[in-house]
């Protein structure tokens, strides 16, 4: 095989060079200037592997597009001003009521911008849109393995975009200083008073004197349209590049290995399909801007210190920590004369500080934990790495259980149970479940493994229930086909370890660095490994091959074609009927 | 646009067409007179009345209401110390109307919390009802439509209530039951009700007997015609279009977010899964031209 | 047309660790999968009707746009659809429409009528090849060398300490965001100015909050709860002005009050504040103690205040003691009297700071 080409197709014949057009002669000037022809010759035809989890991140690429161009919309209206005005706008139930500049233009771009209103909740849904695809998008990867070698770094952007992109979402739903937005801000400024040493001064200095001032308004506006937006956008294009520079993962499966990509090409393929893509994800975002109702400021009416409304909740995304701070109980320390607010410093200040860097690291330890130092291009399947599945599972069922004590007041009314009483369960649960989530996920995972390797030896259940002349009833299994026996046994076996000997290596000399971290390493590989069902080994295989053959012998004979793969696909039947003869 | 209404809502002053107002007053004409005759007869010789009523009043409730509130109304402590039932001397047919009226009463069970439900009783059992408790000790008495109703005033007067109603709706009702009246949770499993869709007459009466758990608004706290207007403000949302769309319940940004996870995301990833799917094949070669 | 490419169909070609086990493969790889066409690549008929297909959704779109437009013109803003805003439900439909049928119409066309032949395109590793980590290395350790760094130690150090300097005013610029606590406490810009003030004072009347209006304590019934404001907010103690803007907002932050009356039976009086209240009237800051938030869920059997934002929930007839939640201190209490007029005032401003903790609230 030429391996020199970029990608190797049979598809078409190769271009012939054709007389000079407009569209030529544009390019010929463009390419002396820029030299794009070297640029296109690698990337027009790259190569994407098709699959749908691969698209969960372009979600957020382009809702992070739509925040874009919805803002810029919003932008042409929006006062970021605290100024006190008097409204004497479209609404009537707020007409000559006192209020913050930015609340009026919110209103008025609400009500007298034509479009306006829809604009405001397209970018507050696509907002909720792009944080969460992140999310899933994140998870996608770690649970494939796709965070490992070489793609750590990228891991790490990431993670940055996701914390940029909620403290965008922060900055934004402050901005209209409704009720709602002005109350998060107020929570905010208990959060820094908490900070130790330095809490009253930082709130000081971010109000410009004391809350609320007349300059977090301004202030979180040029953070929320600049600053963060620029820093995304610096790392959602560093995240592409690197994307390209890697070439994106792939599942295994026939013809698929850790030195190829397969796939369709950029032009025309994955163009379209990512551009139309963008479309539809721009139409849902309009679709939910139409018909749901988001955040309606002009009910909450202006931010007024004395007010308040049940169901004070932050959008999800802060959700998590806002349920942390509820169900943390109420301890507060006074040493030397200084407070130290416990109840808010540990879950609004620390808890999420050390779960961002736990979710930072992630790979880091893995590998470390492992000693991989391989490039890996194929992907795992969850199931195949049972300790990190359950990882990540147990780190999921902990902000879920956070992040439903932060609806716990919605939860008691719609399901008619005492807030009272979920806190106290939440604070059981938020350690108790994620330890459940790991042992189950982690034996659950192991069970599909078995699974997969009772499928290769015994072959797969067909459905066909065979009777023996003697009476006895088996159900008809095949063999799998060649593909997917390939696709399921393509991965490694892993390391064996029983605890002791890994800290001795081959030639009986101590590993550098034993000591209490090694003995934690050994006892994290012993974890990762232990339990896990490896793939059979060729003598397994051929047993059970030779058992299936013999079991065929013994069902051979029959004299119609119902050999179970009626229902696969693999065998098609038109002409024959099951029970003709 | 033949399916387009014109809104009741904002603006409406403005636009309203010039027939509008002599039709509005017809309406009104006509329904006080239909409410005249339907009611003229009880409230004829209403002095004469009220003694029998008090009677009929006093064997609904010996029959009704005894067990808890006692033979003469006097509450009904339990062994342990707790309220059984509160004295209900002086608490004024008002109450009576709000918790008989909305079925909250009788109880099924005691409870700090009582949901409401099909009332048991008739308008006139309870106005009977209503005089028997009032005859216990002087209380709020059951409102007058006129009491919360904005008849009489001018365009710019009914929207300065409507405006001054919200702001105090948001002040002293929305901490319990949310910014539009949704409800909202209290401690040990208890709630503020929903409150969008209940009718004037017993928000009002809610407001000035304070029932179950709910702190009172008497007249001395908020002004009668401070009531008014916060029932106006109520009823400017009622009538008000869902300007956004569908409200999710009005409950704020937990339904937002579940509606961001289920339909969003459903949708964009459910569009994923369709890109990246298969395509139907055959088996037929592709013959070349 | 040929068959698809062959892969490699022996053996995998990976990276060997040798710490680990090297991948054993137990079927050989039986390469790409034939590739199979589409009814629209072998039949001329069905390939039209998938033009059509994706020409119809493009017109759909084009449709759509074009409605969107005409609502634009045609639908007022007080106009209403089965009970929806009309504008934002129309622009919402058509423009979501547009969108949708162009993003389906694209996709459609990709998956019908492009070719679908997958290709192989071959991957390097991230690293770089050995040679050219060498170039870069001399280049790198050339260019170090020629300035001379690493021999001229006192160039390097005094460099490094200047520019390092420069971030000092880089925060020192920050200090003017705003005043510290002490500055609006020794210079207050308005009444009630600093951290652990409030426009409380000896004689200010408690106000209905929106109205304004003073209370007389026979105004209040049992189980009654008043939205209280300080007076000072509608009158200024220093020029009698109402306040606006900052001043007012601030104000509020810390003097929101809420006024309760129960049975004077009931209450159980803290150390010290056995005649703060009138005639059973208490009255408490409305600034949750946990993170600040308003609080006036009052229930009038238990005098228990709820927080809607964390849920603490404070007694009301026990010195807004703390029974749940995460709230760590009670609510501050303000002392009550009855001036010359009979009004509901303040003995004093509050005998601590309201709000949520901070360190050096001691």
């Amino acid at each position: 095989m030429d391996t020199s080409k970029v990608a190797t197709s049979n598809a078409t014949t190769a271009a012939t060079a054709s007389k000079p057009s407009k569209i030529g002669a544009l390019g010929n000037w463009a390419d002396e200037r820029l030299g794009l022809a070297a640029m296109g010759k690698k990337n027009l035809r790259k190569v994407f592997p098709d699959h749908w989890s691969f698209m969960l991140g372009e979600i957020a690429l382009w809702s992070f597009v739509v925040l874009l161009l919805t803002g810029v919309f919003l932008t042409l209206w929006f006062v970021p001003s605290m100024g006190e005005v008097q409204y004497n706008g479209t609404y009537e139930q707020l007409r000559g009521v006192h209020m913050s500049e930015a609340f009026a233009s919110s209103l008025n771009i609400s009500f007298d911008v034509r479009g306006g209103l829809l604009m405001r909740q397209m970018h507050h849904w696509a907002a909720m849109l792009f944080v969460a695809s992140m999310m899933i998008h994140l998870l996608r990867v770690f649970f494939t393995g796709a965070h490992r070698k070489p793609r750590e770094l990228n891991w790490v952007i990431g993670c940055l975009l996701l914390i940029l992109g909620t403290l965008e979402g922060f900055t934004g739903y402050s901005l209209p200083d409704d009720l709602l937005s002005g109350t998060g801000i107020r929570a905010a400024d208990g959060f820094i008073k908490a900070s130790p040493v330095v809490g009253t001064y930082m709130s000081f200095l971010l109000f410009g004197g004391e809350f609320p001032g007349e300059s977090i308004i301004p202030r979180l506006y040029v953070v929320h349209i600049l600053l963060i937006p620029g820093l995304l956008l610096a790392l959602v294009a560093a995240h592409m590049l690197l994307l390209v520079y890697h070439k994106h993962t792939q599942w295994p499966g026939p013809g698929r290995t850790e030195k190829n990509v397969v796939g369709y090409p950029m032009l025309p393929v994955y163009a379209a399909k990512a551009g139309g893509f963008f479309f539809i994800v721009f139409g849902v975002t309009a679709l939910l801007g139409g018909l749901l109702s988001i955040n309606p400021v002009w009910k909450y009416g202006p931010y007024d210190p004395s007010k308040v409304t049940a169901g004070s909740q932050p959008d999800w995304y802060m959700g998590w920590p806002d349920g942390a701070l509820r169900i943390m109980p109420g301890i507060e320390s006074e040493i030397w004369g200084h407070t130290i607010s416990w109840n808010v410093m540990l879950p609004i200040l620390i808890l999420p500080v050390v779960m961002f860097i736990i979710l930072l690291l992630l790979p880091f330890i893995e590998a470390w934990v492992t000693g991989d130092k391989r490039e890996h291009h194929l992907l795992q399947r969850p199931r195949n790495a049972p300790t990190r599945t359950a990882t990540m599972v147990a780190l999921m069922t902990m902000y879920g259980l956070f992040w439903a004590a932060g609806g716990n007041d919605i939860i008691a009314i719609r399901l008619h149970l005492s807030i009272n009483q979920i806190t106290y369960f939440m604070r059981a649960a938020v350690v108790i479940g994620p330890v459940l989530a790991f042992i189950i996920t982690r034996r659950w995972c192991i069970s599909l493994q078995r699974k997969d390797n009772e499928t290769l030896l015994h072959g797969y259940e067909t459905g066909i229930i065979m009777r023996s002349p003697e009476g006895g009833y088996t159900e008809r299994h095949l063999p799998l086909p060649a593909s997917t026996a390939y696709t399921l046994t393509a991965r490694h076996r892993d390391p064996e370890v029983n605890g002791h000997h890994e800290a001795v290596d081959a030639n009986g000399v101590a590993a550098p660095g034993t000591g209490r971290l090694e003995g934690l390493r050994t006892r994290l590989r012993t974890l990762m490994w232990s339990d896990n069902v490896q793939k059979p080994t060729r003598e397994e295989l051929d047993e059970g091959h030779h058992h299936a053959e013999h079991e065929h012998e013994l069902q051979a004979g029959l004299d119609h074609s119902a050999d179970g793969h009626q229902f696969d696909g693999h065998h098609l039947v038109e002409d024959e009927t099951l029970r003709g003869h | 646009m033949r399916l387009l209404n014109r809104s009741a809502g904002r603006l409406s002053r403005h636009r309203r067409g010039p027939l509008a107002g002599v039709a509005v007053l017809l309406l009104a004409l006509l329904s006080v007179g239909g409410l005249y005759t339907l009611f003229s007869p009880a409230s004829a010789d209403e002095t004469a009345a009220s003694a029998d009523q008090v009677a009929q009043g006093r064997e609904l409730f010996l029959v009704s209401c005894a067990f808890c509130h006692g033979q003469n109304g006097e509450g009904v402590r339990t062994t342990s110390g707790d309220q059984l039932g509160p004295s209900l001397v002086g608490v004024g047919s008002a109450a009576v109307d709000f918790q008989v009226g909305t079925g909250r009463m009788p109880m099924v069970q005691p409870g700090a919390q009582v949901p409401r439900k099909p009332e048991t009783f008739s308008d006139e059992e309870i106005a009977a009802l209503g005089a028997y408790v009032a005859s216990l000790g002087p209380g709020p008495a059951v409102p007058d439509e006129g009491d919360y109703s904005l008849e009489g005033l001018s365009d710019e007067e009914r929207e300065a209530a409507i405006v001054r109603g919200g702001q105090i709706f948001l002040t002293n009702c929305t901490a319990c039951h949310n910014f539009e009246g949704s409800g909202g949770a209290m401690p040990r499993g208890g709630y503020a009700p929903k409150i969008r869709g209940v009718e004037p007459r017993y928000i009002y009466e809610a407001l000035l007997t304070g029932p179950q758990n709910m702190p009172n608004f008497s007249n001395g706290n908020l002004s009668p015609d401070e009531k008014r207007d916060v029932i106006a403000y109520l009823g400017s949302l009622e009538e008000m279009p869902n300007y956004g769309g569908f409200g999710l319940g009005g409950l704020g940004p937990v339904t937002e977010g579940l509606a961001a996870w289920i339909l969003g995301i459903g949708l964009c990833v459910g569009a994923a899964v369709w890109i990246a799917a298969h395509t139907t094949r055959t088996n037929k070669k592709k013959v070349d031209a | 047309m040929s068959t698809p490419p062959v892969i490699d169909g022996h053996g995998h070609d990976e990276p060997v660790d040798e710490n680990l086990p090297e991948r054993d493969d137990l079927y050989a790889n039986p390469g790409v999968h034939e590739h199979l066409w589409r009814p629209t690549d072998v039949d001329p008929k069905a390939e039209k009707r998938a033009e059509r297909q994706v020409a119809t959704l493009f017109t759909l779109s084009a449709l759509c746009t074009v409605l969107f437009v005409v609502c634009y013109v045609v639908v007022g803003p007080d106009e209403t659809l089965a009970g929806f805003g009309a504008q934002n439900l129309l622009f919402g439909l058509t423009l979501a429409g547009a969108l949708l049928f162009l993003g389906i119409g694209i996709i459609q066309w990709a998956r019908k009528l492009m070719a679908d032949q997958e290709i192989v395109e071959y991957r390097h590793p991230a690293r770089s090849s050995d040679e050219d980590r060498a170039t870069t290395i001399e280049a790198l350790n050339t260019g170090i060398g020629e300035s001379g760094i690493g021999r001229r130690p006192l160039v390097r150090n005094s460099l490094l300490g200047a520019a390092g300097l420069l971030g000092v005013p880089a925060v020192v610029m920050l200090r003017d965001l705003g005043p510290t606590n002490a500055q609006v406490t020794e210079n207050p810009p308005f009444p009630g100015s600093g951290i652990t003030n409030t426009i409380w004072d000896k004689g200010m009347r408690v106000v209905r909050d929106v109205v304004g209006t003073p209370i007389r304590p026979e105004d209040m019934q049992i189980g009654d709860l008043i939205n209280g404001e300080p007076e000072g907010i509608y009158v200024s103690p220093w020029d009698g002005e109402p306040l606006e803007g900052v001043a007012l907002q601030v104000n509020k932050s810390k003097g929101a009050v809420v006024l309760v009356k129960m049975e004077p039976e009931e209450i159980i009086p803290g150390t010290g504040r056995e005649n703060w209240s009138v005639d059973g009237i208490l009255c408490y800051s409305k600034i949750c103690t946990h993170v600040g938030c308003p609080i006036s869920l009052y229930e009038r059997t238990t005098h228990h205040l709820l927080c809607p934002c964390h849920q603490s929930t404070f007694d009301l007839a026990d010195s807004a003691r703390v029974v749940f939640g995460p709230a760590a201190r009670p609510l501050p209490q303000l002392a009550l009297a009855v001036d010359a007029d009979g009004y509901l005032v303040a003995q004093s401003d509050f005998d601590e700071p309201v709000g949520p903790s901070f360190w050096e609230r001691g």
